[in-house]
């Protein structure tokens, strides 16, 4: 019983906390946590963005950092040109996304392990590369956005809008995923990752259920860079690195893979963190990698142990039943060798 | 519902050198249960795969209800309403016994745009998937994660899912493999109770369960088909004997 009552008031204790932090950092007048705390809120969207595909479907996409920069070059890019209406922007931002993760995706999705990794992690320097040589974008030394992203009754023009923006967005998506995690398009996403084999068996196309996956994925990581351009200001091809994307695995990784708050976890996690570690020494990370290590080999699944253990429990309490049937028949599984 | 068979002409798997499948030319008769025996290695889940789509085969046609689908891809098949129940237990560990019924039995409405709402909302697919679970014998463990059921209720939980997808042809891989002798019986009553609703290709070891379920019989032995006929006339073929069932088989 209880475990149903822990995982429901766990996400809207989350997000009450996270509403909390700007009245907090006011408080104690350091404005510079929700910039921080923005900045948080902004890749555990893109981490939860990445659950769908890493965390569901089991596909490890080492190029999601691309994504980011894609909305982040779509405000910059439009910026430039004068075009700073954020309906605009925000629509470029998904449909280019769209565009690029229906094509990355089709190719990738014809292989699998560490095939699908190194392509979709060739892609996103392919990017990378792209925008290194634009010169008339900043090059290397990226592009500064002068214009907040205006959304007519609102506009990102401060590190609270981008807050507030990148916390509804982050509640919605976090709602829309716990949705879809139960529902028939989720379940065969997952299934795909147990047994693809089986998946196919059944007549549905795994390839179009994970092509699927990741086209939503990518958009709403998309959604997450066009919220980062207008915190940072700034577009660069260092947002779309290869670090970057790992990053996003490591938040999902200690967070919780497959977990709906995993991925918010594991942001704030990772991201305090690292501040804080900064804070200590120039070396930071030297103590931030076997923090890591540690976390990823003491807990199973990261903080996804939170979950995890809710589930053994109630797989402990119904054991009894299973248990019922002839033990011998359960101990030979004679018939599995050919 | 009506039934349909399933042909095959001549077909041909190779694997390198091996021939697994070898000119194999079977009838299978709408709404019949055909059994096909053979020993270990004979090529009977080659079959069943070339038969699926999983495998694509060298040589020779395989017809469903008299339409050509060989080089046809799995999705088609299934489509035409051809299921299978595999050898090696291939459920979702994650998933509850009802979750990994609904899976199946959602095949037909497929899960475009089914991103909002929950599986078990959708009332015609749970109600399918109960009765199913309960025609199987696993009403008592039907919202139980897999990975926690017996052996036994995996194997009956791999025959649920494929009654479940809406058959028209049953494939059944050695539904009975690994089962302790009761289990096996209630087995035999379930296939019993399936025979006459669908056209069923099982492939057993299981001679009593053979015997006493099967309209005619294959013998299949290094990828050829050596008889086809009723039980009597199987029992009492030469080859077959010496084969398979050994020269004890008419003590």
């Amino acid at each position: 019983m209880n475990r149903v009552k822990l995982g429901a008031w766990l996400i809207p204790v989350l997000f009450l906390l996270l509403a909390c932090v700007p009245f907090v950092a006011q408080a104690i007048g350091e404005p510079f946590y929700i910039t921080f705390f923005a900045r948080v809120l902004v890749y555990a969207l893109a981490a939860c963005a990445l659950n769908l595909v890493l965390g569901f479907a089991g596909l490890v996409s080492f190029g999601h950092a691309m994504f980011i920069g894609l909305g982040c070059y779509a405000v910059g890019i439009l910026t430039y040109y004068g075009f700073s209406d954020g309906w605009l922007q925000l629509g470029v931002a998904v449909a280019v996304c769209a565009l690029v993760a229906l094509v990355v995706g089709s190719v990738c999705l014809r292989t699998s392990g560490i095939g699908f990794i190194m392509i979709t992690l060739a892609f996103a320097q392919m990017f990378y590369f792209l925008m290194v040589s634009m010169t008339t974008f900043g090059g290397d030394d990226g592009l500064n956005i002068n214009e907040p992203s205006n959304f007519g009754l609102f506009e990102l023009s401060g590190s609270s809008e981008v807050y507030w923006a990148a916390w509804v967005v982050l509640l919605a998506a976090t709602v829309f995923m716990a949705r879809l995690k139960k529902s028939p398009f989720g379940m065969v996403l997952r299934a795909t990752h147990i047994n693809p084999r089986r998946v196919n068996a059944f007549g549905y196309s795994v390839f179009r259920v994970q092509l699927a996956a990741y086209v939503i994925s990518g958009v709403l990581t998309g959604v997450a860079g066009v919220l980062l351009a207008n915190l940072t200001a700034f577009a660069s091809p260092s947002y779309m690195s290869w670090p970057v994307s790992g990053d996003l695995i490591v938040m999902l990784v200690i967070g919780g893979l497959g977990t709906i708050v995993g991925p918010i976890i594991g942001a704030v996690a990772f991201l305090v963190m690292e501040e804080f570690f900064k804070g200590l020494t120039q070396h930071w990370m030297l103590i931030m990698g076997p923090v890591i290590v540690v976390i990823a080999l003491l807990t199973r699944n990261g903080f996804g142990w939170l979950t995890r253990q809710r589930e053994a429990q109630s797989a402990q309490a119904k054991a009894p039943v299973a248990g019922e049937v002839p033990a011998k028949a359960a101990a030979v599984p004679a018939g599995e060798a050919q | 519902m009506s039934l349909i068979g399933l042909s095959t002409q001549n077909l041909v798997k190779r694997f390198g050198g091996l021939r697994a499948t070898d000119g194999v030319s079977l009838e299978i008769r709408p709404g019949e249960l055909h059994a096909i025996i053979g020993p270990n290695g004979a090529g009977k889940t080659t079959l069943i795969n070339l038969l699926t789509g999983e495998l694509r085969s060298d040589e020779g046609g395989i017809k469903i209800g008299g339409e050509e689908v060989s080089g046809t891809p799995v999705q088609h098949r299934v489509g035409m309403g051809l299921l299978r129940s595999y050898q090696i237990t291939s459920i979702f560990d994650a998933f509850t016994v009802i979750e990994n019924v609904c899976l199946a039995a959602m095949r037909k409405r497929g899960v475009r745009w089914a991103v909002w709402k929950p599986m078990s909302a959708y009332a015609d697919v749970m109600e399918k998937a109960r009765a199913i679970i309960e025609q199987c014998h696993l009403g008592e463990v039907a919202d139980t994660v897999v990975s926690n059921l017996a052996y036994g209720q995996r194997r009956q939980l791999e025959v649920a899912m494929a009654l479940a997808a809406d058959p028209k042809i049953l494939l059944l891989d050695e539904p009975m493999a690994g089962m302790s002798a009761a289990e096996g019986a209630a087995a035999i009553e379930l296939l019993r109770s399936l025979k006459g609703r669908y056209t069923i290709l099982l492939i057993e070891h299981d001679m009593n369960a053979v015997f006493s379920l099967a309209d005619r019989i294959s013998v299949l032995v290094y990828g050829k088909i050596v008889a086809t006929g009723s039980i009597e006339e199987i029992r009492n073929h030469p080859e077959v004997r010496r084969a398979y069932l050994g020269d004890d088989a008419d003590a």
